[in-house]
């Protein structure tokens, strides 16, 4: 920064100097250094202008360009029914989906204003690192490599997850000790299924053949077709592919879960702002199943009296400033998405990809489902 | 006067200096956004534990080795799919090539039918044909086409005998002599045909060494062979599955049929011309003076239609050894899924790993066609 003691000598430097005064010469000697000087002056407010602009973007980066751009850009898988998944006039559904737009809903007060960018798994990072999309909702495993090592940050869990293994039903097998030597598994590349998978086969003295794909379509197409024994990843993705397959009701998933498997959306290292702001969005649609608001009756909840109902919704306290969003941004992400047993309920359930919500139930109901209160 | 004398230099400065700034531009940018993502930069990594297994490796690996013994698994993947590929292709590139000039009218229509369609579609849609189409469309290991109860196809792959020697370095041995009596066979006939003017079947000779000499290792030398054949082995109520012999993945066929074809047909023209490239006149001329058929071929026509075939034809070895890094759209596990694709998001280290790879395959190929620029200049004109 300038300190204001040097404009002072700038301005005596130009002012005091009397001689320029005395003759013709001297007089257009001033003029030349009045414009000068009205350069220099310029040139530091654009500098001081440009420096102000640059502190409040280090602040939230990603918060002004969203504003800006007046969208999100979310990365999502390129097609896991339930999470996320694009029908034929390319609409997006899924709880993955639901995450990105509770966001656009709390920014920019209109769930529809989503710019959904499908990634491989070998892509997802990348894509995420180098900005080409700010949020990563894409059945993603929190581990902490990926946490501390790669440049992301993982803000919490939509997903509580597992392995497993998928089997044709007539093949007999029913658990996954009667996995014998040869068996060969498809699986996508560049996931924590693959090194989870090496680490079960090794801790049974099993020795397998590793099939792996890059596109989930690819892995389903192969196993399908006999080129694999079993199919395995996250068990939610095993029950939501097994929808598409030729004829689901040929193909089980065995029951053990070899692997903990907390799939949630992540973003960029280096901007809590932003990062908050996702969190936070996770977080009041979690809570506010907690506390029986929905999409239907959030607005009549605003008289509510309880002051935990009244502070979700966003009738009392300022939650919506402390992030650097409107006030009526929890509002937005309830009315427009609803909250997360709505949402489960309308991409998963529904769907009869997992009817049971095992795990992922409040914890009052009893499952894991616990965040930090929204207040 | 000195701008003029020293225009040349000055130009040469210029672009050296617009070089550099680029490249450090590049360096720099990416070195202050890695910094500002809390990237850092470094190949200390490829010591660390891979932690994931790979299908089908030519060297003993498993998960527990580093991501440096991960790369050389791929590497190796990459080069024995392109060392099959070339060596299918040329082969089927020379007889369609050849064929295409045949005066029947039937051959040469195939020959040229063969070369317009294998040349005229895309690779990766050939790729996924072979592997999507026809490779998936093989029976179940329990239906598995039978070779004799020698070997199989599944749609798991494709199972053959595994040879297992006793004394195997006696057999190797005797091989080396083979070819080493060879060399001096043909030493042998050259001189005779230069100082003598006599003709020794230098063919025949080479032969005979080449088989008696492994016979004689397999009848004194105690070396045997046996084979280990593939059995159907049953792992549950439905699933089977063949133990023993060797099993060549579909992926790998998939890759080195679409490779070999596809690359067949630009071989086959470079044939076609290399030969057509050789006047008429010159055939003419030495069937003249009393050489045979094939001496024509190997003394007079061969010589010089190499020189019209062979640089074209690096050129097709180095693009086979590119495309194949196509590997990737069908799970062959070759450099670039291994490395540049598993290895890449288990580290999250994508400027090094590119790289690397990007620097390998600059290496194959800079090897591949210094050997045939070696080979180019001994077949071209000396002149005297």
């Amino acid at each position: 920064m300038l300190e204001p003691n040097f404009n002072l000598t700038i301005l005596t430097q130009y002012f005091d100097r009397s001689k320029y005064l005395n003759n013709k010469k001297g007089y257009i000697k001033m003029i030349k250094s009045l414009k000068k000087f009205s350069f220099f002056l310029v040139s530091v407010a654009l500098l001081i202008g440009l420096q102000s602009e640059a502190f409040a973007a280090k602040k939230s980066k990603t918060l002004k360009k969203t504003i800006k751009q007046d969208f999100v850009k979310c990365g999502v898988s390129q097609g896991l029914p339930g999470f996320s998944n694009a029908d034929a006039a390319g609409n997006w559904t899924g709880v993955d989906v639901d995450v990105c737009r509770a966001v656009a809903a709390a920014v920019l007060g209109d769930s529809g204003k989503v710019k959904f960018t499908p990634l491989s798994a070998k892509e997802r990072f990348t894509a995420l690192i180098s900005g080409e999309i700010d949020i990563l909702s894409r059945n993603t495993t929190w581990t902490l490599s990926r946490d501390a090592d790669i440049g992301l940050t993982f803000v919490g869990v939509n997903f509580y997850d597992g392995q497993g293994f998928m089997v044709r039903k007539n093949s007999g097998i029913k658990s996954v000790n009667q996995f014998k030597n040869g068996i060969s598994a498809c699986t996508n590349i560049g996931t924590t299924t693959e090194l989870n998978m090496r680490d079960f086969f090794n801790s049974k003295g099993i020795s397998y053949e590793p099939v792996a794909f890059e596109k989930a379509d690819e892995v389903v197409a192969a196993y399908d077709s006999g080129r694999c024994d079993t199919y395995t990843t996250d068990k939610s993705g095993l029950a939501a592919q097994r929808t598409k397959m030729k004829n689901p009701d040929e193909h089980i998933v065995l029951p053990e879960t070899i692997s903990k498997e907390p799939l949630g959306p992540v973003v960029r290292q280096g901007d809590s702002t932003w990062e908050d702001i996702v969190r936070w969005s996770l977080n009041v649609m979690i809570e506010a199943e907690e506390y029986g608001i929905t999409s239907a009756n959030a607005d009549s909840m605003t008289t509510s009296d309880n002051p935990q109902i009244k502070r979700l919704v966003g009738a009392e306290g300022e939650l919506g400033a402390a992030l650097g969003v409107p006030n009526d941004w929890s509002l937005n992400i309830i009315k427009q998405v609803g909250n997360y047993g709505e949402s489960y309920k309308r991409n998963i359930a529904d769907t009869g990809i997992l009817p049971d919500r095992g795990p992922n139930q409040l914890w009052t109901k009893g499952g894991i489902l616990y965040v930090a209160p929204a207040r | 006067m000195f701008f003029k004398k020293n225009k040349s230099y000055l130009s040469q400065i210029i672009t050296i200096l617009l070089i550099v700034s680029i490249f450090g531009f590049f360096t720099f940018n990416a070195q202050v956004n890695m910094d500002n993502r809390g990237i850092d930069f470094g190949f200390s990594f490829l010591s660390q534990e891979a932690s994931f297994d790979i299908q089908f490796s030519l060297i003993e690996y498993s998960g527990s080795d580093s991501y440096f013994r991960a790369y050389l698994v791929g590497l190796l993947n990459t080069l024995l799919v392109s060392v099959i590929g070339i060596f299918f292709c040329t082969i089927i590139g020379v007889i369609v090539g050849i064929a295409r000039l045949s005066p029947n009218y039937i051959v040469e229509k195939i020959a040229t039918f063969w070369v317009e369609f294998f040349r005229n579609i895309p690779l990766l849609l050939q790729l996924f044909f072979w592997y999507y189409a026809a490779l998936r469309a093989l029976p179940l290991p329990i239906d598995a086409i039978n070779f004799n109860d020698i070997s199989y196809l599944s749609v798991k792959g494709w199972y053959v005998p595994e040879f297992i020697w006793t004394n195997s370095s006696i057999f190797y041995s005797s091989i080396i002599a083979g070819v080493v009596s060879i060399f001096f066979i043909y030493r042998f006939a050259k001189k005779q045909r230069e100082d003598a003017g006599k003709q020794i079947p230098a063919l025949s000779l080479s032969l005979l060494a080449i088989i008696t000499l492994p016979s004689i290792a397999f009848l004194v030398g105690g070396v045997s062979l046996s084979f280990d054949y593939p059995v159907l082995t049953q792992m549950s109520k439905t699933i089977y599955n063949f133990k023993g012999g060797v099993s060549i993945p579909p992926e790998l066929m998939a890759l080195a049929l679409a490779l070999s074809l596809y690359t067949s047909t630009f071989i086959a023209e470079n044939v076609r011309a290399g030969i057509m490239g050789v006047g008429k006149g010159q055939k003419e001329a030495a069937a003249s003076i009393g050489l045979t058929t094939s001496q024509v071929l190997k003394l007079v026509v061969l010589p010089q239609a190499l020189r019209i075939i062979i640089p074209p034809t690096t050129n097709q070895y180095l693009n086979l050894t590119k495309n194949s890094s196509l590997a990737a759209a069908i799970a062959y596990p070759d450099l670039v899924l291994v490395f540049a694709g598993t290895a890449m998001m288990q580290t999250g280290r994508a400027i090094e790993i590119v790289s690397i790879t990007m620097l390998t395959y600059l290496t194959i190929s800079l090897l591949i066609s210094g050997l045939m620029n070696w080979y180019n200049k001994k077949v071209a004109i000396k002149e005297k």
